[in-house]
Order: structure tokens, then C-alpha cells, then sequence
């Protein structure tokens, strides 16, 4: 092909377009439906993602001694503790301590709690991090099986459930976004066979005075092109400004703040990005169909 | 220029249309196809610009072997074979200068060599002056003739007009067999199909005559010799 002629190819791709009308309106809805899901499903899992991996780099063992502890044990439970292979940390927290971090954290309803300061029921702890997170489960089981060590928590369940959740959420997504890309290139193909079909006796004479087939041809992925490319218009918009909204309003729920999503820049613009290249691709992939099935050139 | 050896050709429906042509054309012949509706005269104008190709035998076209061309080379191939139909196959909306100019914009020549080449044409089939009128606007011979000129405007070594005056009246009939006899004369081989019995025998040409997918007769200077 020559250059000169890619001008003529996708001014008839675009003539084409427009003449469809309301086909063209349903094969392009069909493409901002698919890819408005596709970008929702994208900004949750990679944040989802994102946030149970900062999770889990804050993974924190508490380990509880138990209260009936002398005071000369707790230095052996600290060597036993710091033989185990991966520890990064281990802090000794009293009770006292323990306590007093406990109001701390409770700001102005804490004081509730400064009653307890002459019954501490709270146990004296040994808070321990591991040098890789991944590691967590295996040494929370070995501090465990350790003399005068009450009880072991860590934060792994939570993040293994939100990881659990994840994928789940996952699979759901991919099946129905599969579902609605099959469906939005079933559309388009359907939408340049009535193109192909239109124009048959102008396909024919082509044929006949020697067009190359990729001639032929391009004028219909020039079509497919654009029904994928204004289908992704609409899903890009929201996604970047509610995204955005989100960056920005985030942070006034209180409730809210120790999640950090991604920040809009660039990752708002790459999940632009692969919604474009997902609607480029379901068009000429729907137009490929129809050109193979109708165009026999 | 044109040679058949053995050419064989069955639809897949069955249908066997021709049954073992042998046959030779040289560069600047002009030709008559003749015989009995049905009688493959249709295939055999089909297997030179390789709308067909046989199921048996060889079928060359300017030392081209259309049974062995490639998928993507048949394009180029019908660069160099005119092909003229009985009902026109002219786009509606286009203008008689913008229909043929489209045959040489879909093989990408440059604009400037357009512009020279239909005009150019459209001298040679004498409608300079109906340029801008659409098919509708013409008369049937004038039509026809359009489609000459965009069968033409390329210039190929072959012309192949399948009953191009099937649909016209003997008056308007002449007229387009002068243009034909016109760019036979200027060295384009032109292979007719033809039913006219008139034609035939009055413009004496060398003739094919086709019955049940065999060559029946082929004489130069011959007769249509069918009654109608």
C-alpha cells in the first residue's frame, strides 16, 4: 500500500462508520460497556493489590507471655525467639506499656481504658517482624511452640483473606468481561458485514481492475479501528476522573486512611491506556471476522 | 498471448461446463465466442481473467499460468485484462468520470496520471461531454460505453467483453463494436461472447463456437451459425 492512499482508506472507514448509524451506536455501546467494566475491574484489583501487599510488609507478630511469667524467663523466651531464622525485630513491650500504647491509640476514648492501670489484664508481649513477610506464618508457629509463650496473632490471616478476596473478585471479572468482549466484537463483526455487503458492487469492480486485497481490506479495519476506539472514549473518562475524585476525596474519610490507593499519576493514565489498546483490539479483531467470513478476496 | 491446454472445468454443484478446450490466441486477435446459452461460454471467458480456474489443464495468459498464480498475485494479474460486462456494473453515484477514474485510484496510480488517463478514454469512447452525468442519465450504449472506457483506462494487453451488446439495440450495437474494433486495432487482443448473430456475420472476425464445453468449430473469418 501507499501512503499517499492511507488518507483515502480511513476517510472511507469513517464514511462507513457514520453510515451504519445505529449499528454503529450498538457495536460502540457494546464497547463502552466492556471497557467501562474492564477499567472498574483493573483500578480495584491493582489496588486491592497494592494495598494487601502494604499490608503485608506491616505484618507484625505479637507474641504474649504468659502472665504467670518470672521475671528471669522472659530474657530466655528472647534468646529462643531471636534463634529463629528471618527475624528482622524483636521489641519487649510490658504491659504497662502495652497499655499505655493502648489509650494512646484510642485518642480521647481512651481514658475508658486508664481504669485498667491498677488491674492490667493485658499480657507483656514481644512484638517481632520478619525479615521477608512470606516468612510470617512459619515463625509465628515456631514462637508458639516456645516455654511461657501464651499466644501468638499476626496480621497474615487478614491479608491472606483479602488475597483470597482478590482473586476471587478476579475470576468473577474475567469471565463477564470475557463474556462482554465476545459480545462486542460479535457486534462489530455484524456491523461491517453490513458494510461489506453495501458495498458488494463496488467490491466487486475492485476486484475486478486489480485492487491489492489489502485494499480491499483496510478500509474495513479503518472501521473496525474507530468503533474500538470510540468505544473506549467514554470508559476512559470516567476512569480518569473518578479516579481522580477518588485521589483527591479519599483521605476525608478518616475511616479510610490507612489505605493507600495509587496515586492518579501515571496509574490512572496506564489504565487509559490498556482501555484504548483493549478497544483498538476488539475492533479490528470484529472487523478481521467479517473480512474473513465476507470478503473473499 | 492466451493458450488452454486440456482445460477441464466442473462446479462444485456438479455441473461440468467444460469439457477439455484446447485453444490458442495470438496478441492482437480479435475474437467471437459463440454458442448455445449454457454451453460454457461464460466459464470460458472467466478462466482469462481468473475468476475461474480449472479443475484440470492449463490456462496461460500473457505467458501467466492463472492455475499457479498466488492469492495475492491475481490483483496484479487482471491489471492486464479489460473486463466488460452485459449489464454495465457502473457505481450509481458516481459520475462517469469519477467511475472510471475509480479503477485507477483502487490500483493507486497518482492523481496527475488519472486526470490524463480518463480524460484520455473518454475521448476514445467519444462521451468527453457527459463527464459529469451519472449512469442513470445515460442511455444504455452510452453506459456500455463507459464501462469500455474503465475496462480500457489501464490499458490491458486483453480486452474480454462478455455480450457487452446483450442488452442494447442493433443501432447502439454498432457504435459499441466500433469502439471495440478501434482498440483491437490499436494491438489489444478483445475476446467477445456474443449471441448476435448479426455482428458475427457481418463483422467478420475469427470465431469460437462452444457447445456442451467443447470446441465445436473455429474458423477465421467465420459465421455465427446458430439460428436464433
Amino acid at each position: 500500500m501507499k501512503f499517499r492512499t492511507l488518507g483515502r482508506h480511513i476517510k472511507e472507514g469513517a464514511k462507513n462508520t457514520w453510515r451504519n448509524g445505529w449499528m454503529t451506536v450498538a457495536s460502540v455501546g457494546a464497547v463502552t460497556t466492556t471497557l467501562i467494566l474492564v477499567g472498574v475491574f483493573l483500578v480495584l484489583m491493582l489496588n486491592l493489590n497494592h494495598i494487601a501487599d502494604e499490608l503485608e510488609q506491616d505484618v507484625q507478630i505479637k507474641a504474649l507471655v504468659s502472665l504467670t511469667t518470672e521475671e528471669e524467663d522472659i530474657s530466655t523466651i528472647e534468646e529462643n525467639i531471636e534463634n529463629i531464622r528471618g527475624i528482622d525485630e524483636i521489641e519487649f513491650l510490658t504491659k504497662e506499656e502495652e497499655l499505655a500504647n493502648l489509650v494512646e491509640s484510642f485518642g480521647e476514648q481512651g481514658q475508658a481504658w486508664e481504669l485498667y492501670e491498677q488491674d492490667n489484664p493485658l499480657n507483656d508481649v514481644f512484638v517481632i517482624s520478619a525479615t521477608d513477610p512470606q516468612d510470617t506464618e512459619r515463625i509465628a508457629q515456631e514462637i508458639e511452640g516456645i516455654d511461657h509463650i501464651d499466644r501468638v496473632n499476626y496480621g497474615q490471616e487478614y491479608v491472606d483473606t483479602l488475597f483470597q478476596f482478590n482473586n476471587y473478585a478476579r475470576n468473577v471479572g474475567l469471565v463477564l468481561i470475557v463474556a462482554l468482549v465476545f459480545t462486542a466484537i460479535f457486534l462489530i463483526s455484524n456491523t461491517i458485514k453490513i458494510t461489506i455487503l453495501a458495498r458488494k458492487k463496488e467490491i466487486g469492480i475492485m476486484k475486478l481492475v486489480g485492487a491489492t486485497n489489502s485494499f480491499i481490506r483496510l478500509p474495513f479495519f479503518v472501521e473496525g479501528l474507530l468503533l474500538g476506539i470510540l468505544g473506549s472514549l467514554v470508559p476512559i473518562g470516567i476512569i480518569l476522573g473518578g479516579y481522580y475524585y477518588l485521589t483527591q476525596n479519599l483521605v476525608v474519610f478518616q475511616e479510610f486512611n490507612f489505605i493507600k490507593i495509587l496515586p492518579f499519576f501515571p496509574f490512572a493514565l496506564q489504565v487509559a491506556a490498556i482501555i484504548i489498546g483493549i478497544g483498538a483490539t476488539i475492533g479490528v479483531w470484529g472487523s478481521l471476522m467479517s473480512v474473513r467470513k465476507f470478503l473473499k478476496v | 498471448m492466451i493458450e488452454m491446454k486440456d482445460v477441464y472445468m466442473t462446479y462444485p454443484n456438479g455441473v461440468v461446463a467444460l469439457n477439455g478446450i484446447n485453444v490458442k490466441i495470438k496478441q492482437g486477435e480479435f475474437v467471437y465466442i459463440v454458442g448455445p446459452s449454457g454451453a460454457g461460454k461464460s466459464t470460458f471467458t472467466k478462466m482469462l481473467f481468473r475468476e475461474e480456474i480449472p479443475t484440470k489443464g492449463t490456462v496461460t495468459v500473457n505467458h501467466t499460468d492463472t492455475t499457479k498464480l498466488k492469492w495475492r498475485e491475481v490483483p496484479h494479474f487482471r491489471r492486464n485484462v479489460g473486463v466488460v460486462f452485459q449489464d454495465f456494473r457502473l457505481l450509481p453515484k458516481l459520475t462517469v468520470y469519477e467511475n472510471i477514474a475509480f479503477a485507477l485510484e483502487v490500483i493507486e496510480v497518482a492523481p496527475k496520471q488519472i486526470r490524463e488517463r480518463v480524460l484520455q478514454v473518454l475521448d476514445q469512447v467519444g462521451l468527453k461531454n457527459k463527464a459529469r452525468f451519472i449512469p442513470d442519465e445515460l442511455s444504455g450504449g452510452e453506459q456500455q460505453r463507459v464501462t469500455i472506457a474503465r475496462a480500457i483506462v489501464n490499458k490491458p494487453s486483453l480486452l474480454i467483453a462478455d455480450e457487452p451488446t446483450g442488452n442494447l439495440d442493433p443501432e447502439t450495437s454498432w457504435g459499441i463494436m466500433k469502439i471495440l474494433e478501434d482498440i483491437n486495432a490499436s494491438g489489444t487482443t478483445v475476446l467477445m461472447a456474443t449471441h448476435s448473430k448479426e455482428i458475427v456475420n457481418t463483422i467478420k472476425k475469427r470465431v469460437i463456437a462452444i457447445e456442451d464445453g467443447v470446441i465445436v468449430r473455429d474458423e477465421h473469418r467465420g459465421e455465427y451459425g446458430y439460428e436464433i
